[in-house]
């Protein structure tokens, strides 16, 4: 689906006159932390003209609303009259507030007549760590954004570059999102001049099982872009499992390289020539 | 007298002042004025139509805005105001 996302703060005329030119494969309009208090007003209505006026926009359309329980989230909600928008970003997000913004979609959709809107968990709170596998269920859900920052401060802990401290979420992110066939994406690097922790936080990421990551700054969206691909040596193997099967039809289990091949690493072959071909990596 | 202001001086953006008034002026003062200053007043003007908004004076100080920022500036400026 993607493997970057960029958040842009939606009352920054500058950066969304930009958003179709960025490296992102996906755009998230914020209309949450980004945005002061004074002006969420102000970037409600200029997300709103932008939308609706824009000659061009992004493959992907994400808006992030304010949380639910906030007196902002009515109103930003009511943002969504158009099709163009093609997921909500819904921070401080648990199944009790999924069944909230749910109850809104479904009202919002019959009666503008849109089609159906899909939406990002934001899981950035102990409470939604712990019952992600539910989030991850919901039937509106299709990816899972961990908010590492929140997180670290609701626990009281400084984050690292290293990001031991956020493994225990990452896992339970991750875990739930494959279980649940949806994606899990990882959480913004803040350190957003120190190109060498960028890297090395998006290859624990994906080691992990990442699927994609999300930018703060257009700078880091092409290594997010290449760590999330396929690399030259992945689609290397997944060509010379696929052209051994050809190899070995009805057997169900091959040998490659020196290692056993079954129906897994079939899938796996498969998945990696798919993501490549998505993201137009031809080598 | 009621007054609503919105955006910015920052590039792309405009600052937005509505002022209510016995009747309704537009003063454009705009970094992109000999080309577009006929552009932004027609924007102004459909967009205080739609608002059904009259006898207000209108200020816009442009650096450089799409259509689509004048007009969202205007509208907040005007619910401001309210």
């Amino acid at each position: 689906m993607f493997r970057s996302l960029l958040f842009v703060p939606g009352n920054n005329p500058s950066m969304l006159q930009n958003a179709d030119i960025f490296a992102a494969d996906a755009i998230i309009f914020d209309l949450e932390d980004s945005v002061d208090i004074t002006e969420k007003d102000n970037a409600r209505q200029l997300v709103k003209h932008y939308l609706d006026d824009a000659v061009n926009h992004p493959s992907f359309i994400v808006v992030r609303v304010n949380p639910v329980d906030t007196e902002w989230f009515a109103s930003d909600i009511e943002l969504i009259q158009t099709n163009k928008v093609d997921f909500i970003l819904l921070p401080k997000a648990d199944v009790d507030s999924l069944n909230v913004l749910e109850e809104k979609l479904n009202d919002l959709e019959n009666k503008y007549q849109l089609n159906p809107i899909k939406v990002l968990a934001l899981t950035e709170t102990t409470k939604s760590i712990i019952e992600v596998y539910k989030i991850a269920k919901h039937c509106r859900v299709e990816g899972i954004l961990l908010g590492a920052e929140d997180l670290a401060s609701e626990l009281e802990i400084d984050r690292t570059n290293q990001g031991s401290e956020i493994s225990f979420a990452r896992s339970r992110v991750i875990f739930a999102s494959t279980a649940c066939q949806i994606i899990p994406i990882d959480t913004p690097n803040t350190n957003i001049e120190d190109e060498q922790n960028l890297l090395e936080d998006c290859l624990i990421a994906k080691s992990m099982g990442m699927k994609a990551k999300t930018a703060i700054h257009p700078s880091q969206l092409e290594i997010i872009n290449k760590i999330f691909s396929p690399s030259q040596k992945e689609i290397n193997w997944a060509k010379g499992v696929l052209k051994e099967q050809e190899k070995n039809i009805g057997k169900g289990a091959f040998s490659y390289q020196g290692k056993m091949i079954d129906k897994p690493l079939i899938t796996k072959a498969n998945n990696i020539l798919k993501k490549a071909s998505q993201y137009n990596i031809k080598r | 007298m009621k007054i609503g202001t919105a955006g910015s001086k920052e590039s792309n953006d405009c600052f937005v002042t509505v002022r209510e008034s016995d009747k309704t002026d537009i003063i454009i003062d705009s970094v992109v004025a000999a080309f577009f200053y006929d552009q932004i007043k027609t924007t102004v003007e459909e967009t205080l139509k739609e608002m059904k908004i009259e006898n207000v004076i209108v200020t816009i100080e442009d650096k450089g805005a799409l259509d689509y920022t004048i007009k969202s500036r205007l509208i907040s400026a005007i619910k401001r105001m309210k």
